[in-house]
């Protein structure tokens, strides 16, 4: 994938494919300024925090909590050991963001770490990196040996007694390591299981000590919101959504891969961007933050803008920014089947409903799909859901639920029809023309 | 505090509470698996779901902090709502064969899948299997595919037994709770992972499948092993023992016991118990009836007696021994004339005796040890030789006490230790001055006279600082003197020393105690006023009376003791079990009834008086010990030897009552007055470390079949440092020839970096080691 087009940018900006991330590259582009006024001003963190505020930056990795908000739960004066984590194990089927971040403008996320540090007075960082793109972690490695080599990193950074030490660690790929809690205890070389909470990481984090977790591109967004102000940065995208945002496209359109644009563009500019559909076949449907987020019918996606509350409004979630879209080729039963073997596979097996129930979600799906459907599999399956969310220790099972919930509520006809018939509605001919994988040849 | 409201009823709680802490205090039932009051919250299982005011989602009670005002609701329809859909996923992959399930009875699911199950089920797919797992000869994991997934057990082994032994493999449906790849359950306190298991997925393999939980009457009884003295629940079926588990107390054994605990009842029923009296006639032995072993027995004691004097007899009892046989045996040996006394079999300096300011005991309640800043523990396998006493030094260190060891072998105590200093033997005395004499420099006071040529090490310096933290506030801080202290061959300066440090440290001094009586033989005056348990073989007498002990196996020098009964007149032998040993040396061998068949005292290692009844009736002809004794001092026509019941005996010692017995004190008359350490002048040839291994520390556990397939009841071997196996010209692997005194035992040479340099860990209480000398001494390793 690459960053394939953008309106208005500030994390492409500037970017020249794979020419441009070094360190002396970033600095052409502005980068480390703001870090450097930061120390050389001995900005209040409380100055800081607070612009990322106005900024109204909305945590990129998934739940939209404001950035700002969150770092000023820190307990800054508690004394002893801090840190901030980055988030880039990306796991969310849909999003492939971050990993294009880190590999095309890693020292955009390395700034926006350190002033997070020194905002909030920790001395550790780590950036979390996934397990399955090993070139992305040794990218991440090199770009933090140049700004330790620049003084950006380590002891008394740039002389003004601002310490700091960041490192990368890289995952082996188990989705449940994007759970924050679950990425904690990996870092902690346990197994990668969510931890209950409360307590929240701001009390009891890595090791046990206070610990804000980010995800890459709020951390890459930082920098700009610190040089260019919070109130520009809000102003760059919409209201109560600050900011331009990374999508990631994927799907039935002709250019799938990533688009900046500033929030609250219509989603009809970005399809358009990506090339529109593919084979100028109808949108049938979009799930727009990421497989977790509720999918949304075709015509209202049409009238959505892509920003938190627009998309919330649509009964979604812009989550990661993952826009996938279905054309009306899609077989939405076997397109859920797909989503909740993921879920099933990918829960940690800690909380019983969590572990039970997402398998059993699958077999019923699967078993739809297979034309053993059952005429009360619809209500077991509401009914197996309900019993999911809101009960686990962490927000997979929710995650695993909302789109089962929301295909069944969406494309209930084609549910029914497959327990009835046996069969998809979608002819298995018109299934694989879309595909894209199989010529059409029945 | 913090005002809760549960179902209309109000409590205040502590800042930091649960609502589960909370309804637990108000007495109401929330249902729940994961959760366990002695364990972490891993908040996963989801039984305790309840309804909270003002909150959207059902909370579980086990993990939700209890906020002021917060009213809670354990049966609304959410609340229930939430508690049976999490039984149907608990209930769906679960084998639902409760009839030929082992745990069926006894088990959590099954009981409140009475209450909050479906009568049918809606879960039409194939279930889950999960296939069984080999752990070793005590917990089962045949049945995995009953597992529910709480952790507990994970959490036992990362939190209380201090290895984690079981984890839960793979993710999703698949998880299972396994070993780390093919290795077993070795944990001295596995067996509580059977209890803490709410289902049948970890059940007990020497009792599975033998009875249901229902056909047996439960007793309550006291753990004849350890100087714990933990309360035991033991379980009846017609006349026989068919489980023993924890029973709680919260002072002593917390909910938890040792394997030893649990499992050693299989001895009871062991082919080697003597049931009937046997007295050798013309070289042979013959079964007899009881009048006439007891006749036997009189007319030999008084025949030797009348000849050779009292004092040619001697009496040794195991500290196994009941309070009231202890009792018993030396008002006996005393009437006869006799002040040979003892109890003490492991021991070899005696020279404390006579200068105790009272009876020996741990310093301190068990219930106080959570309580201290630090604590060091001298000589001592701390964790094989006292299990539970360790766990509760494993909680206090978690919780940041610092515990030190000051011992013979670094073994692993599974303990987050603060300092640890490990020294040969001979050091031993040496190193413990090392830390006097740090702690009176770190006070800025004198140095203790003796010890000017001491110099204290980084780890000694360490460990004389934690004693010393928070000093002026008496009783925070331990010293604790561990088994090898007491046997150690200059145990009474290792004692003065203590006794110094605790002078300059406010520390209080304790001593562990080896076995479930140590502290009661003192209060029974098992003691001698003429040879001690070690001189009484050294200088051979004509008679001896055994109790409850096999010499050839327990005693300190165990070769000297069978080569001084060997040659004696008259050897009478009170004892369950038939040993070969025995079988060659004694003349009569008279049937006591073990631990569950007698009644009896221990009083434990914080002098608590634990009387207990038997809860089957004697094997064979096998009598009480305190019955025989007492019928033998009719036989002989001694004085005051006419009881009706244990009681009686007991009150005979102990007639203020009470529950700790009175005059506990650690104190010694003399001080260090006669004692000039200098370094350099221990012992420069090769030394020997004797441990108790943990299932062959007394004669029932050696014969509890599932506990002798242990890894801690492996056989012997010759552990040394790869260094010194060097120096020996033998290689880690073969059979060496271990030789001590006349002795000599042929084991396997195995390295083991744990053993400081020049010594060699040969264990005792082992058949294969018998042949040796003292447990700490001269040595030599050659190649067999
Ligand atoms: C199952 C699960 C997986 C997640 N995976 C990711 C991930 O891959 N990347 C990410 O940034 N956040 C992920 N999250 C969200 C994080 O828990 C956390 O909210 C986020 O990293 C916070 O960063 P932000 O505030 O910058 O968004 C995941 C959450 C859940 C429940
Ligand atoms: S909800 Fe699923 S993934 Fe999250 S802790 Fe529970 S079992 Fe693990
Ligand atoms: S084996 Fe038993 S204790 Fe361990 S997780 Fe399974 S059900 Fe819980
Ligand atoms: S008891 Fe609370 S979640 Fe298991």
């Amino acid at each position: 994938m690459a960053i394939l087009g953008a309106i208005n940018p500030m994390l492409s900006l500037g970017l020249d494919g794979d020419n441009a991330w070094r360190l002396a590259d970033y600095v052409k582009r502005g980068g480390y300024s703001a870090l450097k006024r930061i120390l050389a001003e001995k900005m209040p963190q409380e100055q800081v925090i607070n612009e990322v505020k106005k900024s109204v930056l909305r945590g990129r990795g998934g739940a939209g909590f404001p950035t700002g908000l969150k770092w000023s739960f820190m307990p800054r004066s508690f004394p002893g050991e801090k840190y901030v984590v980055c988030n880039s194990d990306e796991g969310e089927p849909g999003t492939f963001k971050d990993r294009d971040i880190l590999r095309y403008n890693p020292h955009s996320v390395i700034e926006g770490m350190a002033i997070a540090a020194y905002a909030m007075s920790a001395t550790r960082g780590y950036n979390y990196i996934h397990g399955e793109v090993w070139e992305i972690y040794t990218r991440f490695e090199e770009a933090l040996d140049e700004a330790r080599a620049a003084g950006l990193l380590g002891e008394n950074i740039l002389g003004s007694g601002f310490n700091f030490d960041l490192f990368a660690h890289h995952g082996y790929g188990a989705y449940i390591c994007g759970e924050e809690t679950a990425l904690l205890e990996s870092i902690e070389g346990k197994k990668g299981q969510p931890r209950f909470k409360p307590p929240f990481p701001a009390s009891f984090g890595l090791y046990g000590k206070p610990t804000t977790i980010n995800n890459t591109e709020t951390f890459g967004s930082i920098p700009f919101i610190m040089s260019l102000g919070g109130e520009h940065f809000l102003e760059a995208g919409k209201e109560n959504n600050g900011g331009t945002k990374l999508f990631s496209v994927s799907g039935h359109v002709n250019k799938p891969g990533n688009y900046e644009i500033p929030l609250g563009t219509p989603f009809s500019t970005l399809l358009e961007m990506a090339g529109g559909m593919r084979g100028g076949r109808k949108l049938k449907g979009c799930i727009p933050g990421g497989s977790s987020s509720p999918v949304v019918p075709g015509e209202i996606m049409m009238g959505c803008t892509m920003d938190y509350d627009s998309i919330a409004k649509a009964g979604s979630m812009l989550g990661s920014g993952a826009v996938i879209i279905m054309d009306e080729s899609t077989c939405m039963v076997k397109a859920l089947e797909r989503l909740s073997f993921f879920y099933y596979e990918e829960s940690c097996g800690q909380c019983t409903p969590c572990r039970e129930g997402t398998n059993w979600l699958y077999k019923v799906v699967h078993r739809i799909e297979n034309g053993q459907g059952r005429p009360d599999d619809l209500d077991l399956l509401a009914s197996v859901t309900a019993n999911i969310m809101g009960r686990t220790i962490c927000a997979l099972g929710d995650a695993a639920s909302m789109p089962v919930q929301s295909f069944i509520k969406h494309y209930r006809d084609e549910f029914a029809y497959h327990i009835e018939h046996k069969k998809c509605l979608v002819p298995l001919e018109v299934q694989r023309a879309g595909s894209g994988f199989f010529k059409a040849t029945v | 505090m913090l005002e809760i409201e549960i179902d209309g009823k109000q409590a205040q709680v502590p800042a930091g509470s649960t609502i589960m802490d909370a309804a637990q205090l108000l007495g109401a039932y929330i249902p729940h698996f994961c959760y366990h009051k002695k364990l972490s919250i891993a908040a996963n299982c989801r039984m305790c779901l309840v309804q909270v005011e003002k909150a959207p989602k059902p909370l579980p009670a086990c993990a939700t902090p209890v906020t002021n005002g917060m009213k809670v609701f354990t049966h609304s329809e959410l609340a229930i709502k939430a508690q049976k859909g999490v039984m149907e996923f608990l209930l769906i992959n679960h084998p639902l064969d409760c009839p030929i399930c082992d745990q069926g009875g006894e088990c959590q699911l099954q009981d409140l899948a009475v209450g909050y199950g479906g009568g049918a089920s809606r879960y039409q797919e194939a279930k889950r299997v999960v296939f069984h797992k080999e752990v070793g000869p005590l917990i089962s994991m045949q049945e995995m595919s009953r597992c529910i997934h709480c952790t507990r057990c994970v959490r036992f082994g990362q939190e209380i037994a201090g290895i984690m032994e079981l984890g839960m493999a793979n993710r999703n449906m698949h998880s299972e709770i396994q070993t780390f790849v093919g290795r077993s359950v070795d944990s001295e306190l596995s067996g509580n992972m059977i209890d803490l298991c709410p289902v049948g997925a970890l059940t007990s393999k020497p009792f599975r499948y033998s009875a249901r939980s229902w056909e047996l009457a439960r007793r309550r009884s006291i753990s004849p092993h350890d100087s714990l003295g933990a309360n035991l629940t033991v379980q009846v079926k017609g006349n026989k023992v068919m489980r023993v588990l924890p029973r709680e107390n919260e002072d002593v054994n917390e909910c938890w016991i040792s394997d030893k605990d649990r499992f050693s009842y299989e001895a009871l029923n062991s082919p080697e118990r003597l049931s009937k009296p046997v007295i050798r006639v013309d070289g042979a032995l013959r079964e007899v009836e009881w009048n006439v072993a007891l006749d036997y027995v009189s007319h030999a004691l008084k025949d030797i007696a009348q000849n050779h004097g009292g004092e040619a007899i001697a009496a040794l009892a195991s500290p196994h021994s009941t309070l009231e046989e202890l009792h018993l045996l030396q008002k006996l040996t005393r009437a006869l004339g006799s002040g040979s006394v003892d109890f003490r079999p492991h021991r070899r300096d005696f020279s404390a005796d006579g200068k105790r300011a009272g009876t020996p005991w741990l310093g301190m309640k068990l219930s106080e040890i959570k309580d201290l800043d630090a604590a060091l523990v001298v000589g001592s396998f701390l964790r094989k030789d006292h299990p539970l006493f360790a766990q509760r030094l494993r909680q206090l260190a978690r919780k940041g006490g610092k515990v030190s060891l000051l011992s013979v072998t670094a073994d692993d105590s599974s303990i987050n230790v603060h300092a640890r200093l490990t020294v040969s033997p001979a050091e031993l005395v040496l190193a413990l001055g090392g830390v006097v004499k740090a702690a009176a420099r770190q006070k800025g006071v004198a140095v203790p006279s003796g010890l000017e040529l001491v110099e204290p090490c980084a780890s000694g310096k360490a460990i004389a600082e934690s004693l010393l933290q928070g000093e002026g506030e008496k009783g925070k801080r331990a010293i604790f003197m561990g088994n090898v202290a007491e046997q150690h061959p200059q145990a009474t300066q290792l004692h003065a020393l203590a006794l110094e440090l605790a002078k300059l440290t406010g520390a209080s001094v304790g001593f562990v105690g080896e076995a479930a009586n140590s502290v009661g033989g003192y209060v029974a005056k098992a003691l001698p006023t003429a040879l001690d348990g070690y001189e009484m073989f050294a200088q051979p007498c004509k008679a001896y009376l055994l109790l409850g002990i096999d010499p050839e196996i327990d005693c300190h020098n165990p070769q000297q003791a069978v080569a001084a009964l060997k040659q004696s007149a008259l050897v009478v032998s009170l004892s369950s079990f038939k040993s070969g040993a025995a079988l060659d040396y004694a003349d009569v061998l008279l049937p006591i009834a073990p631990f569950a068949e007698t009644s009896g005292t221990f009083v434990n290692a914080e002098g608590r008086v634990q009387s207990f009844n038997g809860v089957v009736r004697p094997l064979g002809d096998s009598r009480p010990g305190w019955k025989v004794l007492r019928v033998l001092g009719n036989v002989l026509a001694l004085p005051g030897f006419d009881y009706d019941s244990s009681e009686q005996v007991r009150d005979e010692i102990l007639p203020e009552g009470g529950v700790f017995v009175a005059g506990l004190d650690n104190g010694l008359d003399s001080g260090l007055s006669d004692l000039t350490l200098a370094p350099g002048a221990a012992a420069s040839g090769l030394q020997r470390i004797a441990d108790v291994p943990i299932h062959f520390a007394d004669p029932l556990v050696r014969r509890a079949p599932a506990l002798q397939q242990t890894r801690d009841a492996a056989l012997p071997a010759a552990r040394m440092s790869a260094a010194t196996l060097a120096q020996q010209g033998v290689a880690a692997g073969s059979q060496v020839r271990v030789k001590q005194a006349q002795g000599e035992a042929l084991l396997l040479a195995v390295a083991d970096e744990t053993v400081p340099a020049g010594c060699v860990r040969v264990a005792a209480a082992h058949a294969s080691t018998a042949a040796l000398g003292d447990m700490f001494g001269a040595i030599s390793v050659e190649r067999a």
